[in-house]
């Protein structure tokens, strides 16, 4: 491990004011620091966060609050996430291992970094740890790879499963920066990687998230998270499926679906969702809305099996939430 | 037969508190003589270490003070920051119970309790938790008398060669506080961050729902 400095904050101001000086912000650090020994990740200050009064978990008005601090562990255990957000529980304790939710915070897992093997193998091509050195993945063994927002420099999928059911459920981020509050929907935290893979996300420098809000909807209730993988846990996902369904009178009100493990960043389905409204409340119509799940698709070499997976994953997971109405 | 070997061996997983902090024996143990000849072990006790003691190099590493409670007993030591807690458990505290796997969060052999709950180690760094509250393997057994898990994981033969039992042992004690310990299958799924699967997995199973269950009834 590269050496570095440590300093510990208490307030917010203390933070930005340490993150404007060149500083790295550091939670539960499960993602950083296994990357720091790597030597992938070599910041030469670290802020360390855990001071900051930002653990909460509750509900105001008609909105989830979730402090950006709140352990995976914590937030997954809650009960009113649980009676009211049933998506994002799952996505939590369908991520990691016990002992890594109990560390990692809320707001680092929305930023960790990818998964693919090539990013951390130092003597391999790779535009977003090396920007302009190529993409190992390109040619490479990309069975798990991306078949949605990809580009010749970057094919790496987004592992967050939280992330996943957030941007399905509309949440919004509150990000803290030197200029002030702002608020930043999830799904536009995340950038494809075009021709700059190396940036993942909007924030700008120092910016803090320092919390996610999400609006408890009717549909929020009767929602599942769907995770297929290569063992039955502790595992990233091959395909996921966040699906939330509003059903009246047999009929689809309000439809919510999104996916992991297929795109480079998570990856909202809005056709899906329209093809849904207004459709009678039977596998039929969730059949008919999954085939079109993978338009626009763009499978590697060794990955053309996520699209027929997509469409099943889609499936399943509308007939999870249905169980739900 | 008692052999030469028997009192150099390490601290095993059924370690008592009494000798968490190493045997009471003022003679070196093998392992406090590896160390201490490799000029990695600067204290296996309480006292504060030197900053940078074990740098040799002349430039001095950012290093940081820290305090912890470990097993109930108060420790206060200097440590590099880019120390892990599990390095700092095995080299600088000779609580060389918690075992070093993969080093990468994967394999759960270093899973100890912080304030009571189970994280893996060797993904945090020692600098960032003073003020904490570590539980180690050699913190579970009161005296003699060894922790109900400890006594379930001999009764059911649930541990082959050794090496991932302490972590077994710590995640295990936490997956039933957690009410995690139902069934075999809830236990599974939780127990998932130990990822060693050899022989004895089945017995460590069987250990953890038989405790969950006296605990719960």
């Amino acid at each position: 491990m590269i050496p570095f400095t440590l300093q510990k904050v208490s307030t917010q101001s203390a933070a930005l004011q340490a993150a404007a000086s060149g500083g790295r912000y550091i939670a539960g650090g499960t993602t950083l620091i296994d990357l720091m020994r790597e030597e992938v990740e070599q910041p030469q200050k670290l802020v360390d966060i855990n001071a900051l009064p930002l653990g909460h978990i509750r509900i105001e008005g008609e909105e989830l609050v979730i402090g950006a601090l709140a352990r995976m562990s914590e937030v997954a255990a809650h009960a009113q996430v649980r009676a009211l957000q049933p998506l994002i529980a799952e996505s939590l304790v369908e991520g990691a291992s016990p002992q890594l939710r109990n560390m990692a915070s809320v707001g680092g897992n929305l930023l960790q970094r990818v998964r693919c093997p090539y990013f951390r193998m130092l003597d391999a091509a790779c535009n977003k740890r090396t920007p302009n050195s190529g993409c190992a993945a390109l040619g490479g063994l990309n069975a798990g790879h991306a078949i949605f927002g990809t580009s010749s420099h970057c094919i790496a999928t987004h592992p967050s499963d939280l992330a996943v059911a957030l941007v399905a459920l509309d949440a919004t981020l509150r990000v803290q920066g030197p200029a002030g509050l702002r608020a930043l929907p999830v799904e536009a935290l995340y950038r494809l990687p075009g021709r700059t893979p190396h940036l993942e996300h909007s924030l700008a420098p120092g910016e803090l998230i320092v919390e996610v809000r999400v609006p408890n909807a009717a549909h929020a209730r009767a929602a599942r998270y769907l995770k297929v993988r290569d063992r039955s846990s502790y595992e990233f996902a091959v395909v996921s499926a966040a699906a939330a369904l509003q059903v009246e009178g047999g009929v689809i009100r309000a439809a919510r679906v999104a996916c992991g493990g297929v795109g480079t960043i998570p990856w909202r389905l809005r056709a899906v969702e329209n093809q849904l409204v207004g459709k009678p409340f039977a596998r039929a119509s969730f059949e008919q809305a999954a085939n079109i799940a993978a338009t626009g698709a763009s499978p590697s070499a060794h990955n053309g099996y996520k699209v027929e997976l997509l469409g099943r994953t889609v499936v399943r997971a509308l007939e999870m939430a249905g169980e739900r109405t | 037969m008692s052999t030469a070997f028997d009192r150099y061996e390490e601290p095993s997983p059924w370690s008592t508190a009494s000798d968490a902090f190493g045997p009471g024996d003022p003679e070196l143990t093998r392992r406090q003589l590896l160390l201490a000849s490799s000029g990695v072990l600067a204290a296996a006790g309480l006292s504060p270490v030197p900053a940078a003691a074990a740098a040799g190099s002349g430039r001095a590493e950012p290093t940081a003070a820290v305090r912890l409670r470990v097993n109930g007993r108060p420790v206060e030591l200097e440590v590099d920051l880019r120390q892990s807690l599990l390095d700092v458990l095995r080299e600088k505290l000779a609580l060389t119970g918690t075992k070093k796997g993969c080093n990468q969060g994967a394999c759960g052999a270093c899973t100890v309790l912080l304030d009571g709950r189970r994280i893996n180690a060797c993904l945090t760094l020692a600098a960032m938790h003073d003020g904490a509250e570590i539980t180690t393997v050699e913190g579970l057994a009161q005296g003699e008398q060894l922790h109900p898990l400890q006594a379930a994981f001999i009764e059911h033969e649930g541990f082959q060669c050794g090496y991932c039992t302490a972590g077994q042992l710590m995640s295990g004690v936490a997956c039933i506080r957690e009410g995690h310990a139902g069934s075999a299958d809830e236990v599974r799924a939780w127990m998932s961050g130990n990822i060693c699967r050899c022989g004895a997995y089945p017995g460590i199973v069987e250990a953890i729902v038989e405790v969950g269950k006296e605990r719960s009834s």
